[in-house]
């Protein structure tokens, strides 16, 4: 159902919404960027609809929210565990339409890919998703490329336009506030509302279709690797990068007692396939940007049926060795056409 | 919903000390479990590493522990009388089905008995089942030998070649490294055989080499994989070869499949 509200009544129903959900959104925090007098856009509890960074994309995704960056599996004593709680409340997290397609991957790895995974699925199954529309395109991201530009399956959408706001309601839960309030009020009428979505982006996007193991020795790895310094950020940044290691700690006043966490790993690191005993594997940076880049575009549709990226371009932003990975996307693709 | 991550506390009923490094424990486990397959072994506070199935008893399934890392270390130094927590099993194993009535060469490097010992095991025992079984299992050196009490048996009833890379002088027993044997086995019907191979990387690829000079067919030949596992679950990604994980395809792979695996 489509409505067009004031933003005070719009508000009023932010405040409902946040009676019942604990409600995450991109926020510009000042100052917390990586360099001095930069602000980050990240994802944290919001309070109200003032507080969401609308414009800019987020530097971070919204992936955290459903999988922590180091999340407590259990705590432990000599022989007995515990499992933390699980989310108090039901969640509703704003995001874009690339992201809302990068919330499918990790459905695939965390609900279908062999194992239920216990963690994600007791948040994911609170989580409800309200699109947030892109009237113009970012500089880095090619989703229309990757045809995630759209999406229908938001629970609602979203726009602030000044003192009016627009909506587009699916989920019957979040409707149930917005006509308790109509009831009462001529400032929030019906409309026909459709979300807005980007039809041409800056960056466009090319896959090659005929990656195979004879991909592998393309020195075009090297060439990109020679440059990584390893720092994993493209991982982090991804909203479809799923990768955890295990980790055990222990509380120093009692030793005997601890915690098994999982923490957020990135394939570009080393000790990422290292064994017990030293033995490893893809040594060198090429192999890995390999291993990410074919992961991408070729070895989760292999499996899955369709590409892992959804086309965000963070890691471009973000990597300070200005690896640009759609432009080694492109590279291969041109490669593959000129031969 | 059930959470796979919670490991059950298991006794140790019995451990066997093979060397100085490797010891086989004996843990409680009831359940299913195949020669192949891997469990999740943790102590708190120092983490998980993941160890195949050894042997499988009666109530029991066995660890054969090499002492390489932070939870191995833990492992050897606390273990008496003790407990660990394991989760599994995990992975597909060896179908047995797969060598019965075959001409079986399992070859086997160090520790890279243990996934397999079952399998040669189970021949050993019914060696009506299979048209001959041989085990080809290389060591670094005398002293690095596992699973002796098997082997005294393995000899009665199947072909044996228990192989060292380095032995002193008067060292008796076959020496080098097991592609050595390789080019000297004699099969009824090549295509009717099977090989199994596990070790560690290198010994894999030079032993398959040595398995194709023979004219066996690709698809006569089965490997077993080692990677880095957090999860065991398809989740943790660090086992990943291209669209492949090891926890849940592997890792056992018929080399048809197993060649395609490049890191």
């Amino acid at each position: 159902m489509g409505y067009q509200l004031s933003k005070t009544k719009a508000d009023g129903i932010f405040q409902q919404w946040a009676k019942k959900y604990d409600i995450f959104a991109p926020v510009v925090m000042e100052g917390e960027g990586c360099f001095s007098d930069t602000d980050i856009i990240r994802y944290v509890k919001v309070n109200s609809l003032d507080e969401i960074e609308w414009n800019k994309k987020s530097d971070y995704s919204f992936k955290e929210v459903l999988l922590a960056i180091n999340e407590t599996l259990f705590y432990f004593t000599e022989d007995q565990t515990t499992v933390p709680k699980g989310p108090e409340k039901d969640i509703l997290i704003f995001l874009r339409s690339c992201d809302l397609h990068a919330v499918k991957r990790l459905d695939e790895i965390y609900l279908k890919n062999g194992f239920e995974d216990f963690y994600y699925a007791r948040v994911r199954e609170r989580a409800k998703f309200i699109l947030m529309g892109c009237e113009n395109t970012c500089a880095s991201g090619f989703c229309v490329s990757m045809g995630t530009n759209q999406s229908d399956n938001y629970d609602a959408y979203v726009k602030v336009d000044h003192d009016t706001v627009y909506m587009d309601v699916k989920c019957s839960e979040l409707n149930e506030e917005i006509c308790a309030e109509a009831m009462h009020t001529e400032e929030i009428m019906v409309a026909d509302v459709t979300p807005d979505f980007v039809t041409e982006n800056k960056e466009k996007v090319t896959l090659p279709k005929n990656l195979s193991n004879d991909s592998f020795t393309n020195e075009i790895w090297q060439e990109y690797g020679a440059r990584c310094i390893k720092c994993g950020r493209c991982n982090f940044v991804c909203p479809t990068c799923t990768c955890f290691t295990m980790q055990d700690i222990f509380y120093r006043d009692n030793e005997k007692v601890g915690e098994r966490r999982r923490v957020w790993a990135s394939c570009q690191i080393d000790g990422y396939t290292e064994m017990a005993g030293g033995h490893g594997f893809r040594k060198s940076q090429g192999d890995r940007m390999r291993f990410k880049v074919m992961h991408k575009i070729y070895d989760f549709e292999k499996r899955f049926g369709y590409p892992m990226c959804v086309g965000c371009g963070r890691c471009d932003d973000v990597c300070p060795e200005y690896i640009s990975y759609s432009n080694c996307v492109n590279r291969l693709a041109k490669e593959e056409s000129e031969s | 919903m059930t959470n796979h991550y919670i490991p059950q506390l298991s006794t140790i009923k019995e451990v066997i000390k093979h060397t100085d490094l490797e010891y086989t424990f004996r843990m409680e486990f009831h359940g299913e479990a195949k020669p192949g397959q891997f469990f999740e072994v943790s102590i708190p506070k120092y983490g998980e590493a993941p160890i195949s199935v050894s042997g499988i008893g009666d109530g029991t399934v066995d660890f054969t522990i090499r002492r390489v890392g932070k939870v191995t270390n833990e492992i050897f130094e606390n273990y008496v009388g003790d407990k660990f927590f394991i989760r599994g099993p995990y992975g597909n194993g060896f179908d047995i089905e797969n060598y019965k009535g075959k001409e079986l060469v399992v070859v086997a490097g160090g520790t890279g008995l243990s996934p397999v010992r079952g399998v040669v095991d189970y021949f050993a025992h019914h060696t009506d089942e299979a048209v001959s079984t041989t085990v080809i299992a290389g060591f670094k050196s005398p002293k690095d030998v596992l699973f002796k009490d098997d082997f005294k048996f393995w000899n009665e009833h199947i072909n044996v070649i228990q192989t060292v890379d380095t032995a002193p002088e008067d060292y008796e027993g076959p020496k080098g490294m097991v592609t050595k044997y390789i080019p000297d086995l004699k099969f009824e019907n090549i295509e009717n055989t099977a090989f199994i191979c596990v070790g560690p990387p290198v010994m894999i690829k030079f032993t398959v080499m040595e398995i194709l000079k023979l004219g066996v067919p690709e698809k006569n030949i089965w490997i077993s994989n080692e990677r880095k596992m957090c999860c065991g679950l398809g989740k943790c990604g660090h086992c990943k070869i291209g669209s492949t994980y090891i926890c849940l395809d592997g890792p056992v792979f018929n080399y048809v499949d197993g060649k395609e695996l490049i890191d």
